[in-house]
C-alpha cells in the first residue's frame, strides 16, 4: 500500500508531463516511453561516476526536453505525423539509451544517491518518505499550474484549443508545440530519473509501455476527480497516478501475474475512454465525459478550419432551402 | 496604407483541376479606409483576406502594409499588425479559456509573451471595462469558459479581440453569416462602433448586398478572381441593391457571351 503510494507520487511526475502534451496540446506523445528511459539512465550513470545527485537529477530532466524537441521539430518542421514523430524518437532513444549506461542496465546499490539519506534513516516505505515524494509531486504541479496561467502558458493552451484563433493572434504554434513538448518530456525524464534511484537501477526496459500508464492516470484522474480548471485537472492526474498504482498493486495482490500487467494497464485505459461514452453509466456513475474541444473531432486545427466552415455552409444552405 | 499589387493565386497547379482563385489582383486600400467585399461563391474573396493574413502565400504578386513588403512573412508573424474575425463563431477564441484568459492572449498580440501572470488585475480592469462596451453583460462573467457563450456573444467577443488591441489591419469574413438575423444584426452595429473607435484599415467580406452598401467608405465586387467593380464616396453612397445586380449581371453577361464567341 505505502510502496504503491510511493511510486504514484514518483510516477505522478511523469503524469503530469503526459497531461502536458495529451491535454493541453492535444498531442498524443509516444516519445515518453524512450525519454523516461533517457532520463533514468542519464542520472545512473552520472551517479555511478559521483556526480552531485541534485545535479544528476536534473541532467535526467535536461535530457528529457531534449528528446521531446526532437519529437517537437520532427512533427513541426518535418510535417511528420504527431503519433509517428514521438514513436520515431522513441525507437532512436532505445538505441541512444543503450549507449548511455553502455549496456542494458546499471545498478545503484553502493551509490550515493537522493534516496541514500532517506534509506539511512529508515524511512523508504514508511509514511515520512511517501509525504517527502508528495510534496515534490506538488511542487511540480505547482509549477505547472502557475505557468498555464502566464502569457506563455496561455499561448501554449491556446495552441492546443484553438490553431486558428492562436495564429491570429502572432502565436508562434509550431514553436509552442515543440516547447510543450520539451517541457513534458523533461518531467518524463525527471520522472525517469527518480524512479531509477528509488528502485536502485536504471534499465532498457524501464520506460516500455509508460505512455499507457501516463495516459490512464490523466483519463481515471479526470474523469473520477474532474477537470474543471487547471488547478483541478493537474491535482486530478497526480491523484489518477496513485490510484492506478494502486490498482496495479491489488490486481497483482489477487495473484494477477505481473506479466500480465501490461494488458491490465491498456485494457483500463480502453474502459476509461470508453465508458464515458456510454450515456447509462454516465448517468449512473456520475462520471465525467473526457474533454472535448472545439472541433468536431476535439480542437480545431489550421487543417479542420476550412472543413469546418464548408459544413457550416453546406448546413446554412440546406437550412435555406 | 494596404497595397496588394497584381497578386495571383492558384490552387492544384499544373493538374487539370487547375483553379485560379486571384488573377493580378490589384488595389491600394488608404488608411483607415473601410472596405467591404461582395461577390459570388468562389469569387476569390476568402483568397484575396488570407493572402493579406498571410495564411495563403501568392504565386505571384507583393503585399504591402505601411510600406513594409510583408509577402514572405507568416501568418503568425503578421499577426501584430492584424486582426481577423473569421465566419465560424468558434474559430476566434479558445473555448475552454475563460473571457478573461482569451482577451489576455488578445492583449498581447505582437508583444514577446513570457513568464509574467496573463490576468493581473491591471489587465482584469481593462478588459471588463472593454466588455462593456459590448453591452453583453460580458464584463461581469470574466471567468466563464467561452464554450458557454452563445454564438452571437462569442462573435461580438471575438470582434472585440481582433480590434482592442489596435491592429492596423481588420479583416472579416463573411463574420455574420453563421448568426441569426437579431444576432446578425447586433455584430454589423458593433463592428461599426469598433471600426469608428479604433479606425483601422478594414476588409469586410459579406454575401449581404445591403450590409455592404451600409456600412464602409468603399466597396469591391469580385468575380473570378478578380475586382471587377470599385466603388466609393458620393457613388458608393448613392449606389442601390438594384445597382449592384445589374453590375453582377453585366459582368456576367460579358463572361458569357465571350464564351458564345469562343464557341
Ligand atoms: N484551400 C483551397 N484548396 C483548393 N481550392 C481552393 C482553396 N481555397 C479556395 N479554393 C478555390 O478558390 C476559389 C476561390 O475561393 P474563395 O474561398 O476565395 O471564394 P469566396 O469568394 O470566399 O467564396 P464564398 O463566398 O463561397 O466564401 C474557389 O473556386 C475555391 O474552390
Ligand atoms: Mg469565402
Amino acid at each position: 500500500m505505502i510502496v504503491a503510494t510511493e511510486l504514484g507520487l514518483l510516477y505522478a511526475v511523469m503524469a503530469l508531463g503526459v497531461y502536458l502534451t495529451f491535454r493541453i496540446l492535444d498531442f498524443p506523445d509516444l516519445t515518453v516511453d524512450g525519454s523516461f528511459t533517457s532520463g533514468g539512465a542519464t542520472a545512473a550513470v552520472l551517479l555511478v561516476n559521483n556526480v552531485n545527485p541534485f545535479l544528476a537529477t536534473a541532467a535526467g530532466f535536461g535530457v528529457g526536453c531534449i528528446a521531446g524537441v526532437i519529437t517537437g521539430i520532427l512533427h513541426t518542421k518535418g510535417h511528420i505525423n504527431g503519433l509517428l514523430a514521438g514513436i520515431l524518437t522513441q525507437i532512436g532513444l532505445y538505441s541512444i539509451n543503450l549507449r548511455i549506461m553502455g549496456g542494458a542496465n546499471v545498478p545503484l546499490l553502493r551509490t550515493s544517491t537522493l534516496m541514500t539519506p532517506l534509506r539511512e534513516a529508515k524511512l523508504l516505505g514508511t509514511w515520512s518518505s511517501a509525504a517527502i515524494f508528495g510534496a515534490v509531486a506538488l511542487a511540480v504541479l505547482a509549477l505547472i499550474v502557475w505557468f498555464l496561467h502566464t502569457d506563455l502558458g496561455l499561448a501554449m493552451q491556446a495552441t492546443g484549443e484553438n490553431e486558428v484563433m492562436a495564429r491570429s493572434f502572432g502565436i508562434s504554434t509550431d514553436r509552442q508545440k515543440i516547447l510543450g513538448l520539451a517541457l513534458s518530456n523533461g518531467l518524463v525524464g525527471l520522472a525517469g530519473a527518480l524512479v531509477s534511484q528509488y528502485q536502485g537501477f536504471a534499465d532498457i526496459s524501464m520506460g516500455i509501455g509508460l505512455i499507457v500508464a501516463g495516459l490512464a492516470s490523466v483519463i481515471i484522474g479526470q474523469a473520477i476527480f474532474g477537470s474543471r480548471n487547471i488547478l483541478n485537472a493537474a491535482v486530478a492526474v497526480a491523484l489518477g497516478s496513485v490510484l492506478y498504482r494502486l490498482a496495479i498493486q491489488v490486481a497483482m495482490d489477487v495473484g494477477l501475474d505481473p506479466n500480465d500487467m501490461k494488458l491490465m494497464s491498456a485494457l483500463l485505459v480502453v474502459l476509461a475512454l470508453v465508458l464515458p461514452q456510454w450515456s447509462v453509466v454516465r448517468r449512473i456513475s456520475g462520471l465525467r465525459a473526457a474533454y472535448r474541444g472545439a472541433g468536431p473531432q476535439g480542437a480545431l486545427t489550421a487543417d479542420e478550419y476550412i472543413d469546418d466552415v464548408d459544413d457550416l455552409e453546406i448546413a446554412a444552405k440546406a437550412k435555406g432551402e | 496604407m494596404l497595397t496588394l499589387s497584381k497578386i495571383s493565386q492558384s490552387f492544384y497547379r499544373g493538374t487539370v483541376n487547375e483553379k485560379h482563385a486571384l488573377r493580378k489582383v490589384s488595389i491600394e486600400i488608404a488608411e483607415g479606409e473601410f472596405v467591404t467585399v461582395i461577390g459570388s461563391n468562389g469569387a476569390g474573396k476568402s483568397t484575396l483576406l488570407n493572402v493579406v493574413a498571410g495564411k495563403l502565400h501568392p504565386d505571384s504578386g507583393t503585399v504591402t502594409i505601411e510600406g513594409h513588403d510583408v509577402t514572405r512573412l507568416s501568418d503568425h508573424d503578421r499577426a501584430s499588425m492584424i486582426g481577423r474575425v473569421f465566419q465560424d463563431p468558434r474559430a476566434g477564441t479558445a473555448p475552454e479559456l475563460t473571457i478573461e484568459e482569451n482577451l489576455a492572449i488578445a492583449y498581447t498580440r505582437g508583444k514577446a509573451r513570457g513568464l509574467r501572470r496573463g490576468v493581473t488585475k491591471h489587465r482584469r480592469d481593462l478588459f471588463a471595462s472593454e466588455l462593456a462596451t459590448l453591452e453583453q453583460g460580458l464584463e461581469s462573467r470574466l471567468k466563464t469558459r467561452v464554450a458557454t457563450l452563445s454564438g452571437g456573444q462569442r462573435q461580438a467577443l471575438s470582434l472585440l479581440m481582433a480590434t482592442f488591441s489596435q491592429p492596423k489591419i481588420l479583416l472579416l469574413d463573411e463574420h455574420t453569416a453563421a448568426l441569426d438575423p437579431q444576432r446578425a444584426a447586433l455584430v454589423v452595429r458593433l463592428t461599426r462602433e469598433l471600426v469608428e473607435r479604433h479606425r483601422p484599415t478594414t476588409l469586410m467580406v459579406t454575401h449581404n448586398m445591403e450590409q455592404a452598401l451600409e456600412l464602409g467608405d468603399r466597396l469591391i465586387m469580385m468575380h473570378d478572381g478578380e475586382i471587377v467593380v470599385d466603388v466609393s464616396g458620393e457613388r458608393k453612397a448613392r449606389a442601390t441593391v438594384a445597382d449592384l445586380l445589374s453590375a453582377f449581371e453585366e459582368v456576367r453577361g460579358a463572361e458569357l457571351s465571350d464564351r458564345t464567341l469562343l464557341g
